[in-house]
C-alpha cells in the first residue's frame, strides 16, 4: 500500500478495520453526501458522452482538470438518484486523488473498490464502480504520457 | 398508469401498489422486505417497518455456489419475523430486479404468500412517501420450511443442455453486447467471469429491462409485454421456457414477468447462467 496516495492509504486503513456491515454503510452514506456538484465551468447538463463511465448503471461522469501544481482535479456527477454507492465512490476518489501525484494516481488499482465496499457489493455494481476508478486512472496516465512525449524528442 | 388489475396480467394478485403498501404498514400479517443491488440504499432510508434481505449475505450459501438450504431459510424467516402465513412484499432498486430475485428464492421454499410492490423503491420515492433510517426489530418467529425444491423454477446446466438439444425456448436477458459476446473482449473492462463470449444456441435476446417502465420502475401492461415477448420475439407461453443472464439475477425479473404477468406455464431460471455456461468445456455456444 506504500505506493498509494497518502489520503487514499489513510482511508483504506479506516475501512480495513471496519468489519461491521452497518458501520461501513453508515460511513459510506456520509461520504456520498459530501459529493460536490460539478462546477459550471467544467460541464453543464446534458453531460457529454465522452465523460460517461462505460457500463456504470448509476450514470456516472468523470472530468479531470489540470491544476497549476501539475496534478489533476477530478470532478464527478452521478445522475441516477439511487446511485448511492457510485456517489460514495466518486466522493472518495475526489477527496483522496485530486491534487495527488499523477504517478501514484495512474497506478491506483480497481481492487480499492473491494477494499472500500467489501464483499457486500454485487458483481455488476462492483464493475460499475471499478469503471469510475478506471476513468480517473486513465486521465492520470494520459497526462503522464502527454508530458513524456516532448521529453523523448529532445 | 392504469391500476394493476386493469393491466391484463395472468396473475395480478402477485403485485401490490405503493398505495396498498402505504395502507398496510401497520398490518401484522404483512412484512415489507427491501432487496437492492446497492447496499447503501436500505441504510440510507427505507419504507417504515421494512426489513432488508440482502442477496449476498442472506440468500446465498456462504461457501458453495448455491442458495441457502432449508435451515438457512428458516433462520432468515425467523430473523425477519415471518411465518408461512405472512404476506411478504418485496421491493427494491433497479425496477425491482433484486426484489424479484429474492421473491424467486422464496418460491424455492414454497412461500407463495409473496408479492412485489410495483415500481419498487423508485416509485415510492417519487411519490414522496415516507422513508426512515430506523431499523425495525421483530420478535423472532419459528418457521418450518420444506426442503428447497428446485424442480419447478430452477434449471441446471444438464437440463439446459437437453433443452438446447430439443430446441427448447430460451431467453437471454442480458444486454445485446453481452449476447453477441462483444462485451467480453472490451478493452479495459473486467470480463464477465467467463472464458467464452456469446449465448446459448437458440436463445432469444430480450434485455430484462424492456419489461419495465424506466421512468417509475413499474411493469408494462400485459398488451405491451405480449407485443415484445410473443409478437416480436415469437415466444410461445405454452412451451417450456428457460431464462438466464450472467448469474441469474436479471433473469429472475424476466422469470417473474413470463410466469406471473404473461402466464407462461413452465418457466425456469437458469441461475448458473453465463458465468457457468461460458466456462463449461465442450458445450455449444452461438455468437
Amino acid at each position: 500500500m506504500a505506493e498509494y496516495p497518502d489520503r487514499l492509504r489513510q482511508l483504506l486503513e479506516d475501512f480495513r478495520w471496519m468489519t461491521d456491515r452497518e458501520e461501513r454503510a453508515e460511513y459510506l452514506i456520509e461520504l456520498a453526501d459530501r459529493l460536490q456538484p460539478v462546477p459550471e465551468h467544467i460541464a453543464t447538463r446534458p453531460y457529454p458522452p465522452e465523460a460517461h463511465v462505460d457500463y456504470c448503471e448509476s450514470d456516472a461522469y468523470v472530468w479531470a482538470e489540470d491544476r497549476e501544481d501539475g496534478t489533476l482535479q477530478f470532478y464527478f456527477a452521478v445522475e441516477n438518484p439511487q446511485g448511492l454507492s457510485a456517489r460514495a465512490m466518486a466522493a472518495i476518489l475526489d477527496e483522496t486523488l485530486s491534487g495527488q501525484p499523477l504517478e501514484q494516481v495512474a497506478c491506483v488499482p480497481d481492487d480499492i473498490v473491494l477494499d472500500i465496499f467489501g464483499r457486500n457489493i454485487a458483481m455488476g455494481k462492483g464493475q460499475g464502480l471499478m469503471g469510475i476508478v478506471a476513468r480517473v486512472r486513465a486521465a492520470a496516465q494520459q497526462r503522464l504520457v502527454a508530458r513524456q512525449v516532448p521529453q523523448n524528442r529532445e | 398508469m392504469t391500476t394493476i388489475d386493469a393491466r391484463g396480467y395472468a396473475h395480478p394478485e402477485v403485485l401490490v401498489s405503493t398505495e396498498w403498501v402505504a395502507d398496510h404498514l401497520q398490518d401484522p400479517a404483512v412484512r415489507i422486505v427491501e432487496s437492492n443491488e446497492d447496499p447503501l440504499l436500505y441504510p440510507s432510508g427505507h419504507i417504515p417497518g421494512a426489513v432488508e434481505v440482502d442477496w449476498t449475505a442472506d440468500l446465498n450459501d456462504p461457501v458453495r455456489r448455491d442458495y441457502l438450504n432449508r435451515q438457512g431459510f428458516e433462520a432468515l424467516a425467523s430473523r425477519i419475523g415471518i411465518t408461512p402465513e405472512t404476506t411478504v412484499v418485496f421491493y427494491g432498486d433497479k425496477s425491482n430486479w433484486w426484489a424479484t430475485y429474492a421473491f424467486w428464492v422464496f418460491q424455492l421454499f414454497g412461500h407463495t404468500r409473496a408479492r412485489i410492490m410495483d415500481g419498487g423503491r423508485l416509485k415510492w420515492e417519487r411519490e414522496g412517501r415516507p422513508l426512515t433510517r430506523e431499523k425495525p426489530v421483530y420478535p423472532p418467529t419459528t418457521y418450518r420450511a420444506p426442503e428447497r425444491d428446485d424442480s419447478l423454477f430452477r434449471a441446471f446446466r444438464d437440463q439446459v443442455l437437453e433443452h438446447v438439444r430439443a430446441h427448447g425456448q430460451l431467453v437471454d436477458v442480458r444486454s445485446p453486447a453481452e449476447f453477441t459476446g462483444e462485451r467480453l473482449h472490451m478493452e479495459g473492462y473486467p470480463n464477465e467471469g467467463a472464458l467464452r463470449g456469446g449465448h446459448i444456441p437458440g436463445a432469444r435476446n430480450i434485455p430484462w429491462s424492456r419489461a419495465a417502465n424506466a421512468e417509475d420502475g413499474t411493469f408494462k401492461p400485459a398488451d405491451a409485454l405480449r407485443a415484445i415477448y410473443l409478437e416480436e420475439q415469437g415466444l410461445d407461453p405454452a412451451r417450456p421456457t428457460i431464462a438466464y443472464c450472467r448469474i441469474g439475477e436479471r433473469s429472475s425479473h424476466t422469470w417473474f414477468v413470463l410466469r406471473y404477468l404473461l402466464g407462461f406455464n413452465d418457466v425456469r431460471n437458469y441461475d448458473g447462467s453465463w458465468t457457468e455456461w461460458g466456462n463449461l468445456v465442450g458445450v455449444p455456444i452461438e455468437k
